[in-house]
């Protein structure tokens, strides 16, 4: 038995403690929204934030999660900074087929919690990990900018 | 995938009252075959219903992967059903032949089609609707239907008299079908040729929109397979005793594909899969290797074969020849989604969720493995994590709905990363050997290529190679060839080293615009003349593909100082019929590492339903392009594939991502695919580029770095 907040409630499973945290979050618990792409921490769709960090959950054992802070895409919607990200995704049409965001969206809003305006390099930096085959890059660091300029404005 | 439908044939447009009130037309499509099934494919589903609300919901019959199939089609509809765009949202269709797409006959997503094939019916489809609104507004005010016309979601009286769509729905369902419908000319057009924002956006940044893999059901167990290391390979033994220790494995099952775990999650079927001790035979192709691919496919290439355009006499003497040999390897699609299927077969009827291109063939193909008709199999498609040709194949829900048949229970089957890079349905290699020729003066006078490559058409299943012995898609791009050669002359030759291949994005024109364009770079340097005004005089005929070439240099500054060390190369293509040429911008270090600054595309799609759609499909197909470019290869050893993630089979990432701006070129023409054809113009360009800097051609990709070492 293992216990996590996962958006901050505190939960406690079952698995065995080295199950891939995004598979006690998608098979166990049902929350789908952290999506499986390499399953060894190469394309970065599985981001999660584990106490404020971005983590790789597909290589993340569950144990190491225990007695901590797991922030999903789901919660996104009631953070501050996950709103500006989402916001801007929606303002610059971001998706093309989708299954990459969950992890973008992650990434960009840990590098947004801690740097408030970010250069290209950061944004490189952050954002190389994590992979998408539709190609939506330029739109995925237009739209970091403009919600670290939304935040900024206090938007 | 090419075939040219005359789509203003065959509508049949049927309205029925839905039973909680709105106003539902249902039509089937163009190419759904036999007058005599129409009356059997009026259904109580509808492809576009109106609430009482006013709200507007499309039914969709293609999937949607990111091309933006889900808005553009909505925006055909609402256009002609002079909609209010806020107030439209769109729904996945199930699998019916109602939906079929009317370019290929069947229901199924692909071929950069959905656009071009549905943009008459579709409008149509809203244009009916409309027609049966006024009416019914006309009936309700006793007043000439000449003196209504409709805004946004209104049907306005020329007295100032409105009532909304909702408001009229139900008195609209009660309304003849409309027998002549009367479409807008494009000057009339609201909603398309704008940017409308994607219908999907919303569900795509919270995690709620739901893929393949996302696919719950009570009781489900999912699968992973372990399957043959070489293509062709068989079962010897297993021995499953370690796997079925493991906690949570509830079954191991063989099957023509493989051995298959069946677990409670993804994680314990994993840990069973990979605890299988299996004895393989690896049959015919133990020995194969990337090396005897080549040679096979070069000595294709030098002895001919089928004859696939014959003009003039292309071994006619000339001043200057030229000859060259190109290739590209195998690729592998990589969808971000790895394939997965969700299969429940039941007693007298399969249901299968998935994310696929092909809902239509696999209801045939289903209902065959587990036993039922075709319409016994109900399709649930998801959104697809990528398709890029890689979800037209059976394979992944062919395996689950064995499974399900055998197990008796769901079975959800995912491939790893590494199933599915190892899966094959891989994009062809292929080796192409030109002859060119120029008289004195530099001038084109003949042209011939030899294309070597296995038959995409027989592999698919469903098409077989012409009696002429010419694969369409081997040859796709060069049998084509737009420029002005007096004498031309291309050959196919079948080549089957024995790997499954498949459709990958732009299909044959994926590697044929990289060889085409690249020797006709070379044709130009030859001759000592500029790359851009070369292909520029030989396109006189060819007004689209001038124009794009045009636009694209225009825009790039073509001939214009760069920054030291950047150099320029262009090219251009057309394939689903749209015309794109891009010019691109690029250093190479002196490690032979190259780095691509900046695109400029131009692009002819005829009219466009949505250009920010367009140009962000360009956008998508130059990345995924130059990922191919720069890194993409399948090869094998020993029988087997080499890679298997994405450390051995690298992806553009956002640290490499070129600038990038597209161009559209204004035109009345009727619209093309654009899921694909920004692809083809971005190697060709990239290497051509190289060529400028370094004065080394690129015959082979991927473009190889310690081939372009400074010494």
């Amino acid at each position: 038995m293992i216990s996590l907040s996962v958006n901050g409630k505190t939960i406690t499973v079952k698995d065995s403690p080295d199950t891939p945290l995004l598979w006690v979050l998608r098979d166990t618990l049902g929350m789908t929204g952290t999506k499986f792409g390499c399953g060894v921490a190469l394309c970065g769709a599985c981001t999660v934030h584990l106490d404020g960090e971005p983590v790789r959950s597909c290589t993340t054992p569950v144990s190491a999660a225990a007695g901590k802070k797991v922030v999903t895409i789901e919660a996104m919607a009631a953070n501050p900074v996950g709103r500006a990200v989402q916001a801007a995704w929606i303002k610059h049409d971001v998706p093309q087929c989708g299954y990459c965001q969950s992890g973008q969206i992650m990434g960009a809003s840990a590098l947004l919690s801690t740097n408030k305006k970010p250069s290209d390099a950061d944004i490189d930096a952050a954002m190389s990990g994590i992979v998408c085959r539709c190609g939506t890059y330029n739109q995925i660091r237009a739209a970091i900018k403009d919600a670290a300029h939304a935040m900024a404005k206090g938007g | 995938m090419s075939a040219i439908y005359n789509a203003s044939r065959r509508d049949f447009l049927k309205t029925s009252a839905l039973a909680g009130g709105g106003l539902v037309i249902g039509f089937t499509l163009p190419g759904a075959a036999r007058l005599a099934q129409a009356a059997a494919m009026f259904k109580p589903n509808a492809y576009l219903r109106i609430a009482s609300d006013g709200h507007v919901t499309v039914i969709c019959g293609l999937s949607e992967m990111g091309q933006g199939v889900h808005t553009a089609i909505p925006m055909l509809i609402a256009e002609e059903l002079d909609a209010d765009w806020s107030k439209i949202s769109v729904k996945q269709a199930p699998a019916d032949p109602a939906f079929n797409n009317p370019i290929f006959g069947m229901q199924a997503t692909g071929g950069s089609t959905s656009v071009r094939g549905h943009w008459e019916p579709m409008r149509k489809a809203g244009a009916a609707a409309r027609a049966m609104l006024v009416a019914a507004a006309a009936d309700k005010w006793k007043a000439d239907q000449a003196d209504c016309r409709t805004e946004r979601g209104m049907v306005v009286h020329k007295s100032g008299k409105k009532l909304s769509y909702g408001q009229l729905a139900d008195a609209a369902a009660r309304q003849a079908v409309p027998k002549e419908i009367k479409l807008k000319s494009a000057k009339e057009f609201r909603i398309l040729g704008t940017p409308a924002k994607r219908l999907d956006t919303p569900v795509k940044v919270n995690g709620a929109a739901n893929f393949g893999l996302d696919v719950h059901l009570p009781g489900m167990l999912t699968a992973l397979m372990a399957r043959p290391p070489v293509p062709g390979g068989k079962l010897v033994s297993v021995d499953d005793s370690k796997a079925k220790a493991i906690s949570g494995v509830k079954q191991v099952v063989q099957i023509p594909g493989g051995v298959a775990v069946l677990a409670e999650g993804f994680w314990a079927a994993k840990q069973g899969r990979d605890a299988l001790e299996i004895k393989w035979d690896d049959g015919a192709n133990a020995a194969l290797s990337s090396e005897g691919v080549s040679k096979m496919l070069a000595e294709g290439a030098a002895k001919g074969g089928a004859l696939a355009r014959n003009e003039g006499d292309a071994a006619a003497p000339a001043s200057k020849r030229l000859e060259a040999v190109y290739e590209a390897p195998y690729l592998a699609h990589a969808c971000m989604e790895p394939m997965n299927a969700t299969v429940w077969v039941k007693p007298d009827e399969i249901e299968v969720w998935a994310g696929t291109q092909s809902q239509g063939p696999s209801q045939g193909i289903l209902g065959k493995v587990g036993g039922v008709a075709p319409g016994k199999v109900k399709v649930n498609t998801m959104y697809l994590g990528g398709g890029f040709g890689r979800r037209f194949a059976p394979d992944f829900t062919v395996d689950a709905t064995l499974l399900s048949k055998i197990s008796g229970k769901p079975v959800k089957l995912v491939y790893t990363r590494e199933d599915d890079m190892k899966a094959y349905f891989y994009r062809p290699a292929s080796v192409t050997r030109f002859v060119g020729g120029l008289d004195a003066g530099g001038n084109a006078l003949s042209f011939s290529a030899s294309v070597a490559s296995p038959s995409i058409m027989e592999a698919s299943g469903f098409m077989k190679l012409p009696a002429n012995g010419v694969d369409d898609m081997a040859v796709e791009g060069i049998r084509d060839c737009p420029y002005d050669f007096p004498n031309l002359r291309v050959e196919y030759a079948r080549v089957e080293p024995g790997v499954q291949v498949w459709f990958w994005r732009s299909v044959g024109h994926s590697q044929n615009l990289f060889f085409i364009e690249s020797f006709v770079d070379e044709m130009a340097a030859t001759a000592g003349k500029d790359p851009y005004e070369f292909r520029r005089a030989l396109l006189v005929k060819q007004p689209r593909y001038k124009g794009v070439l045009e636009l694209a240099a225009q825009k790039a500054g073509w001939g214009q100082p760069l920054p030291a060390g950047v150099h320029r190369g262009i090219a251009v293509a057309q394939s689903f019929g749209s015309y794109v040429a891009e010019v691109a911008e690029v250093s190479v270090g002196k490690d032979g590492k190259v780095k691509v600054h900046r695109v400029v595309g131009a692009v002819d799609c005829g009219m466009t339903v949505n250009p920010e759609i367009v140009r962000r499909q360009v956008e998508s197909a130059i990345v995924y392009g130059l990922s191919a470019a720069l890194y993409g290869k399948i090869t094998f050893k020993d029988g087997r594939v080499e890679q298997s993630n994405f450390h051995d089979y690298p992806v553009l990432r956002i640290d490499e991502m070129p600038d990038v701006e597209v161009h559209i070129v204004a035109s009345g023409e009727p619209p093309g695919g654009m899921g694909e054809p920004g692809l083809p113009p971005i190697a060709p360009a990239v290497t051509n580029a190289i060529f400028a800097a370094t004065g080394k051609r690129v015959r082979k990709l991927p473009i190889d770095p310690e081939e372009l070492k400074q010494a």
